[in-house]
């Protein structure tokens, strides 16, 4: 067997494949670990895929060639739109995913990929060589060496599973957990913290009454989750909505006391947006009702996934609260719902190619890092790849920023904030939210993954293609065109004299679509998503404008790079609080030192001229 | 390590009192190689200040110590009131210049840790710096206001208004599938808050401009040559500051003179004699410097014929009226004094509109510049129904918020913010 590498990937779960895929793309030899291959590419908890803010990340995931985006069509079996009424800025695509499906998509992209190696076994511990990561010792005394390590074990490290006084060691129900890598990461003296997370009972779908439920079907129209997806090869699904009742919320609060949510037994912190049902009660008693998605798990599997509903409660409380909701009334639980309380590094710890600053080659990704969903680990993942390989061939790295991308929101978010509860991605924390649209991840990063080397054959010259378009449609556009024009062709707008570019004539609103197409003939034969994506840039292009101001701004003082053995301490008058985050946090530009929280203008200009005293 | 700092506090001696302040880390351990005790925090007690060197008395003196960070610049500090003699405050100085981590503070750096501590926002800053320069009652009062964080409180409420429609908005836009966060009724909820909001900050926006208070309120006194201008100019002020002849066209310059009528600041300009001919250069530089000041009057003295006043606001004055009782407006004599009396009484009326009274703070210029681009960000929401407009322009009222408290703003505006200060304060 072979026992070197360039990189190592521990975990096959969203990350891990993502991280593996891409430092494969960008040409280094990589083996994927992982405890038993068949587990590779799961979906351990819900099966959609996508959502608000999330969708943005598949896109862009899928901008840089990665996995999930693709995998997600090839197992969708339904489709929706959320926030389809709102701008496209917000729009979030979302499907439900066939798991078997999913996996066997994954496993077929990782096989067809080059350089990769699914290795099975135990991680025992990282090997290191004057502080250096080195490779990895599994369990059985095989030694794999490589200069890049990356971690995405997930919940598996110190994972603790919790239903009502059950207690079990181990990551997902019926597998194990890496517990001797978790001891050896705490010895590292890494910053460790735990946190929390649910899932509910999967339900027998036989067993329910769906006759008598609102169906929700999906999307008609036939979007996919990634412009290289060729249509929607699977037949599509409906999902359907039941609610708690007042018999619901009584018979859980009854059982509040057996809940180790409320005896103390777990300590790490769960999430505000996704509670668990007990929580919900708890938090808001005086709802009548919370709305529970009953959502299929595959094709031909008869599981579903009660999305609203995560809990720890015993397993008869667990069967009880279920029946007692419209159409569940003679439901059965296959696998009860449980919690699980894990280990994660203070993703602080980590610079903007997630690599841990303390151990040059060791990089992690996913929910280790203290965050929630598929999507946003495997963001993470296929930057934690990419900058593994980079690191192992000596190539630059790869770092998104905030005006980039929703992955560069959320890799600053993790390494400059911390986490306090699982940190999941939200459309409110881009503030330059309009331009970071789903509908507009390849134009945004398309350039960067070709210059990084990770985009396959196909997609490029799908992007090349797509860019010679969008030249020349921009350049349609530009044409000059005065106010008493448009009034002859059918707009009623004001007779200011203006003379206008086409693209600036899009946005005002006595102009319709219609006209603007007519005028510009090449957008209107454009690809239906790139037609959409020019008219959303010209809708919102004012507010955009004045973005650019604050962009380039932001640019500016990323340009002022602080050493990384600044010492915060030294710069007279900084409150002790302010050098305490400073110095978990380790910002290495001053544009990042301003958005760590507390952080005031006064002490970011203390701590401009003590840089340029430093540096002079 | 942050240093320790001292400095006088007070005025330049010699004084009654000279009172030295030393602020950071080793402030406790200077008073104590002073004093040989530390008093209990906040209570003032008698002491023999000694040189640690070699024993030697320096004074004797109030001591007062204040356990940091509750304190004015969220340090440990401590509190020497000496007595005010020159020899006293230096060789207390001296002596706590010997002392290791101790240096003698540079301008505004006392206000610059309580900045930098968040003892006191911008605003605060500002306030503190006009109450230090105050010299009439209302600018002391106005600029208290300032000071007390009137106006910070108020930004500080609109900023909580503020948080709470974005939460709203990012709700609907990231939570809208959710069944708690129904879309129609948020939105309308969204819709009459930011009504709300932008009414309270147009009438903040209404507030008194702190340069015309701290300026004074410009007067100007204009008319025809030789209609009395200068003399009058020189009776509101009490002194000859123009001169006065009875050649007309002697005042060929503007002439500016500030002076405390009533407790209000005041800036009287004298200007050249308005008329229809052409004169020489000179003149014609006079009468257009004239004009510039009429426009940028708040209270214009005309001193003319009453078919020519130069604004409808304008006062129209009968001056000289021991020569001539019989012309229209407010009866006057500089010479005899009759209707001065009447003159300032309105002139007070009208400065009262003009400036924040009793309780009122006033706005900075740049504190004017900021509220405006906030309102103008409401004002741009309220007008939107896209949400996602919406949500963006309260996020650029977030950021101007953060630019009018120094959350967030730039290094020379802060620099030039400090050095507005006299050392130690």
């Amino acid at each position: 067997m072979q026992t070197r590498y360039d990189v190592i990937v521990v975990g096959g779960g969203h990350a891990g494949c993502e991280a593996a895929a891409a430092a494969a793309r960008k040409g280094a030899r990589v083996a994927l670990l992982t405890f038993d291959r068949t587990t590779v590419g799961a979906m351990s908890c819900n099966p959609a895929i996508g959502g608000l803010g999330k969708g943005h990340l598949v896109r862009e995931v899928d901008a840089l060639d990665g996995l999930i985006g693709r995998a997600a069509d090839q197992a969708a079996i339904h489709y929706r739109m959320l926030n389809s009424s709102k701008g496209a800025a917000v729009q979030g695509p979302r499907i439900q995913a066939d798991r078997k499906r999913y996996r066997a998509a994954i496993h077929q992209m990782l096989d067809a990929q080059e350089c990769l190696t699914i290795v099975e076994g135990e991680a025992a511990g990282l090997l290191l060589q004057d502080g250096l990561i080195a490779g990895l010792s599994l369990a059985d005394g095989r030694v794999l060496e490589a200069a890049s390590v990356v971690l995405a074990t997930g919940t598996f490290l110190g994972g603790k599973l919790f239903r009502g006084d059950e207690r079990e060691t181990g990551g997902r129900v019926g597998e194990r957990a890496a517990t001797s890598l978790g001891i050896q990461l705490r010895d590292l003296a890494l910053p460790i913290g735990r946190l929390k997370t649910g899932t509910p009972p999967r339900i027998d779908g036989r067993t329910i009454d769906w006759a008598r439920l609102e169906a929700q079907p999906s999307d008609s129209d036939g979007w996919t989750m990634s412009p290289l997806s060729n249509g929607r090869p699977l037949p599509q699904l409906a999902c359907a909505i039941t609610r708690t009742n007042a018999r619901t919320h009584q018979i859980i609060r009854d059982g509040l006391g057996r809940s180790p949510l409320f005896s103390g037994a777990i300590e790490g912190r769960g999430p505000r947006y996704c509670p668990s049902i007990e929580d919900k009660i708890q938090r808001f008693g005086d709802r009548d009702g919370h709305q529970i998605f009953l959502e299929p798990e595959g094709l031909d599997d008869p599981l579903v996934y009660p999305n609203g509903i995560s809990t720890s409660l015993p397993t008869d409380v667990q069967v009880a609260m279920i029946r007692s909701m419209a159409g569940l009334e003679r439901a059965d639980i296959v696998v009860p719902g449980y919690a699980v309380e894990y280990d994660h590094i203070d993703p602080r710890a980590l610079d903007a190619t997630l690599e841990v600053r303390a151990i040059p080659g060791l990089f992690c990704a996913g929910q280790i890092n203290g965050t929630t969903g598929y999507e946003e680990a495997a963001a993470q993942g296929l930057i934690a790849g990419v900058n593994a390989a980079a690191r192992a061939r000596g190539e630059a790295a790869m770092i998104l920023d905030r005006a980039s991308s929703y992955i560069g929101v959320m890799i600053d978010d993790l390494t400059l904030q911390g986490v306090t509860e699982p940190y999941r991605m939200l459309t409110a924390r881009a503030e330059y939210r309009l331009r970071l649209r789903a509908d507009n991840a390849e134009t945004r990063l398309g350039a960067i993954g070709i210059a990084h080397g990770i985009i396959g054959p196909v997609r490029y010259a799908r992007l090349a293609e797509r860019d010679a378009l969008r030249a020349e449609i921009e350049t349609e556009l530009a044409q000059p065109i005065g106010a008493t024009t448009m009034a002859r062709a059918g707009a009623s707008v004001r007779q200011d004299g203006i003379r206008r570019s086409l693209f600036e004539w899009a946005r005002f609103p006595e102009v319709d679509r219609a006209l603007i197409l007519s005028l510009a003939p090449r957008l209107a034969a454009a690809p239906a998503n790139l037609r959409a994506e020019i008219l959303e840039d010209a809708h919102y292009a004012p507010y955009l404008h004045r973005q650019d101001a604050e962009i380039a701004d932001l640019r500016r003082n990323e340009r002022v790079f602080i050493p990384a053995d600044f010492d915060f301490a030294s710069i007279g008058g900084l409150s002790t609080e302010m050098i305490e985050r400073l110095d978990a946090a380790r910002p290495d530009t001053l544009a990042a030192a301003g958005r760590i929280r507390g952080v005031t203008p006064a002490a970011l200009a203390a701590i401009l001229v003590h840089v340029r005293k430093v540096a002079a | 390590m942050t240093d320790t700092i001292f400095a006088l506090s007070s005025g330049a001696p010699p004084a009654g009192i000279a009172v030295v302040r030393v602020s950071g880390p080793h402030a406790r351990a200077a008073l104590e190689s002073l004093a040989q005790r530390v008093p209990p925090p906040r209570q003032a007690s008698l002491a023999l200040l000694t040189d640690p060197q070699d024993g030697a008395p320096l004074d004797r003196t109030l001591i007062l110590w204040f356990p940091g960070p509750g304190t004015v610049t969220g340090e440990d500090l401590v509190e020497l009131h000496c007595h005010g003699g020159r020899a006293v405050v230096a060789a207390v100085e001296a002596v706590l210049a010997a002392m290791p981590g101790l240096r003698m503070a540079e301008a505004g750096e006392f206000t610059r840790r309580a900045f930098l501590n968040g003892r006191m926002d911008l605003n605060a800053v500002e306030g503190l710096s006009d109450l230090l320069a105050a010299e009439t009652q209302q600018q002391r009062r106005a600029a208290l206001m300032m000071a007390e964080g009137h106006f910070s409180r108020r930004v500080e409420g609109w900023r909580r208004d503020l948080l709470d429609l974005s939460a709203m908005a990012e709700a609907a836009l990231d939570f809208s599938d959710e069944d708690d966060v129904p879309d129609a009724a948020i939105e309308q909820r969204i819709g009459v808050g930011i009504a709300a909001l932008a009414e309270d900050i147009g009438t903040a926006l209404a507030a008194p401009s702190a340069e015309r208070l701290r300026d004074g309120i410009r007067v100007v006194l204009a008319g025809p040559p030789n209609a009395g201008k200068s003399t009058l100019l020189n009776a509101l002020v009490g002194r000859d500051a123009a001169i006065v002849s009875d050649i007309a066209g002697t005042t060929r310059d503007r002439i500016e003179v500030p002076a405390a009528i009533g407790g209000t600041a005041f800036l009287f300009t004298d200007t050249a004699g308005l008329h229809e001919g052409t004169g020489d250069a000179i003149e014609a530089i006079g009468m257009d410097r004239a004009r510039a000041a009429l426009d940028a009057a708040d209270i214009i003295l005309w001193l003319g014929d009453a078919a020519d006043l130069p604004r409808a606001d304008a006062l129209l004055i009968a001056a000289q009226c021991d020569r001539d009782p019989t012309r229209p407006g407010l009866q006057l004599s500089a010479r005899t004094g009759e209707g001065m009396d009447s003159l300032v009484t309105t002139l007070l009326d009208r400065a009262a509109q003009l400036l924040p009274g009793e309780g009122d703070y006033a706005l900075h210029a740049r504190q004017r510049a900021r509220v405006g681009e906030l309102l103008a960000h409401v004002d741009a929401a309220r007008r939107s129904d896209d949400l996602l407009v919406i949500a963006e322009e309260l996020r650029q009222v977030r950021r101007a918020i953060d630019a009018l408290t120094g959350q967030a703003g730039t290094e020379d505006m802060l620099d030039r913010l400090f050095s507005g200060f006299c050392i130690g304060k």
